[in-house]
């Protein structure tokens, strides 16, 4: 497992095609490429676009969508199933079915004419100023319902004597769930957005299926990138490879430092004991 | 505890308005997750040409000729049986694997047991993604490129980090004084691993499998990198690649894509309905743990 990313750093030195010896040792070439690529540079910009969008958008929605579910109520357990469809859907049949829906003669724009917005058709994934906002929504579909569930498994943990407490001395709903709530929920939410940001970065499926990164590189993420112009050129694809490893490293030690350290440092003495 | 406190927590709140509310809510979040997912099964039963006609239509007649040319075509049943076989594969090595180290790091004393477990741990740290290039260039130079062992091996490896470390707390759960007493009464290690530590290790072990099983059912870069670049016949390409290679194949025919995308939906969902409480279950527990 740690094999193939410790010879990614080899070849990545390398001006090799995969076939022949390796012996055109190249230094840090292939980095300065890349590194100087407007596409692989834009690559980068849309994946923390869509950190950046996932942490805004998608967090905030899912909390108050599982605070208004968190209660016992008429068909719970449909609602739960529902919502938890897209994202058992492998990411490849979910996005070629939006593929489907978002053609210029499908499902997404049929409706609009129907409705009286024809003037809003579009080829939504087609044209550069759309299409890496649809993919956030595409992504938003399959994921937020992931993340409803874990905040409303996260909610099961906060004890409901607080929020008595809190509604008999007459707060509002909106204060307890904001004073109390929110922050007693903050562990399952710093794992959320761990998970988020990862799969942000690590971003692939998706879009090799819809868009394949395009029109013009508007897409585009580090692994497309890394699919597209690596395949035929590993030595280049590795250097593109250990970029996205190192930049996902540095996130992954800084958020665990700095965010998650007190989660963590709970489990730990549990696990030691 | 729950059952008595929730009417205080409801009389408690002063907002009438709020049930409408949350029913729309719930309806719309059902609706959303849903209607993308209908609109495309539904299509299936309607002509190509009826499609182009006009996309948002409802089905008249319904037509069956897409989902009856997919479900006789042996390249769906051969990317059902592909899939299958490497998710089962998978699975087990996974749980078996898993389960021998889980095991030895939960409970047995010796020299480096914690720098085992962070070895394990930082496996989380090195995604496939990453890994895919170089781990397709190596598994040609084994001569595993383009077969079913060189996905499963990968794949297994790739989750035993998640496996070891929900586990591990589960293994150590089980209280030394149970293994003292099978001991005295004639169990061998062994005995005790097998009487014992499987049974109540079991939810753990259904967790990890459910989520080394879908990972691998659904899984696309790898299967992109080892079949369809390592040349395996397309009949045996599992589902995720089958179905994006049948959609550029035959993109002008929209009911037939329709129609494959829609059945390739259906093994993972009827999984899903299956172990549902264990997925979510299992979701929660890991990052909880």
């Amino acid at each position: 497992m740690i094999l193939p990313v410790v010879l990614a750093a080899v070849y990545s030195f390398f001006n090799w095609n995969g076939l022949g010896p390796l012996e055109r040792f190249i230094g840090f070439d292939n980095y300065a490429r890349a590194l100087t690529d407007p596409l692989f540079l834009k690559s980068i910009g849309n994946n923390f676009t869509i950190v950046g969008l996932s942490l805004l958008i998608q967090g905030p929605l899912a909390i108050i969508v599982a605070l208004l579910l968190n209660r016992r109520m008429r068909g719970r357990t449909i609602i739960r199933a529902a919502i938890f469809v897209p994202y058992v859907l492998a990411e490849v049949i979910a996005g070629l079915s939006w593929k489907l829906l978002l053609s210029p003669r499908g499902g997404v724009n049929a409706f609009l004419e129907s409705i009286g917005l024809g003037d809003l058709a579009q080829p939504w994934l087609a044209q550069p100023d759309t299409a890496l906002w649809v993919m956030f929504g595409i992504l938003t579909w399959k994921y937020l319902g992931f993340a409803i569930l874990l905040m409303l498994a996260g909610l099961q943990g906060v004890p409901e004597e607080l929020s008595e407490a809190a509604a008999i001395d007459g707060a509002s709903w909106w204060k307890i769930q904001w004073h109390i709530t929110i922050p007693l929920l903050g562990p399952t939410i710093r794992i959320w957005a761990f998970l988020s940001i990862i799969g942000s970065i690590q971003l692939f499926d998706m879009v090799w299926v819809t868009t394949k990164g395009g029109p013009v590189g508007a897409t585009s993420t580090m692994a497309t990138y890394m699919i597209q112009y690596g395949q035929g050129n590993p030595g280049y694809g590795s250097a593109v490879a250990v970029i996205l490893f190192l930049i996902s490293l540095v996130i992954a030690v800084l958020y665990q430092r700095h965010a998650m350290r007190r989660d963590l440092g709970t489990s730990d003495a549990r696990g030691d004991d | 505890m729950t059952t008595a406190s929730v009417p205080a927590a409801q009389a408690g709140t002063h907002f009438n308005w709020r049930q409408p509310v949350i029913y729309v809510v719930a309806l719309t979040a059902i609706l959303i997750s849903i209607i993308p997912v209908l609109y495309i099964w539904i299509s299936g039963f309607r002509t190509s040409a009826d499609l182009n006609a006009s996309p948002g239509g409802w089905p008249n007649p319904w037509f069956l000729g897409n989902y009856a040319n997919v479900l006789s075509s042996p390249r769906f049943w051969g990317s059902v049986f592909s899939s299958s076989l490497v998710a089962v594969g998978t699975t087990a090595g996974v749980v078996v694997l898993g389960l021998c180290a889980a095991y030895v790091i939960a409970r047995y004393k010796f020299r480096g047991r914690q720098w085992l477990y962070t070895f394990f741990s930082a496996g989380l740290m090195f995604p496939l993604t990453v890994a895919a290039l170089p781990l397709s260039i190596l598994l040609r130079d084994i001569g595993l490129h383009g077969t079913f062992l060189g996905l499963i091996i990968p794949q297994v490896a790739f989750a035993l980090p998640v496996t070891i470390i929900i586990l591990v707390p589960f293994l150590r759960a089980i209280p030394l004084e149970i293994e003292e007493a099978a001991s005295i009464d004639g169990a061998s290690r062994i005995g005790f691993f097998w009487r014992i530590v499987l049974p109540l290790s079991l939810p753990g072990l259904i967790t990890v499998g459910v989520l080394a099983f879908l990972g691998s059912w659904n899984g696309y870069l790898l299967p992109l990198l080892v079949m369809a670049a390592g040349g395996m016949p397309q009949e045996l390409w599992t589902l995720p690649l089958g179905v994006q290679q049948f959609s550029t194949q035959y993109s002008q025919d929209t009911g037939a894509v329709l129609a494959y995308t829609s059945l390739s939906m259906v093994p993972a969902l009827v999984f899903f309905l299956a172990a549902e409480r264990r997925i979510v279950g299992g979701l929660t527990g890991a990052v909880k743990g």
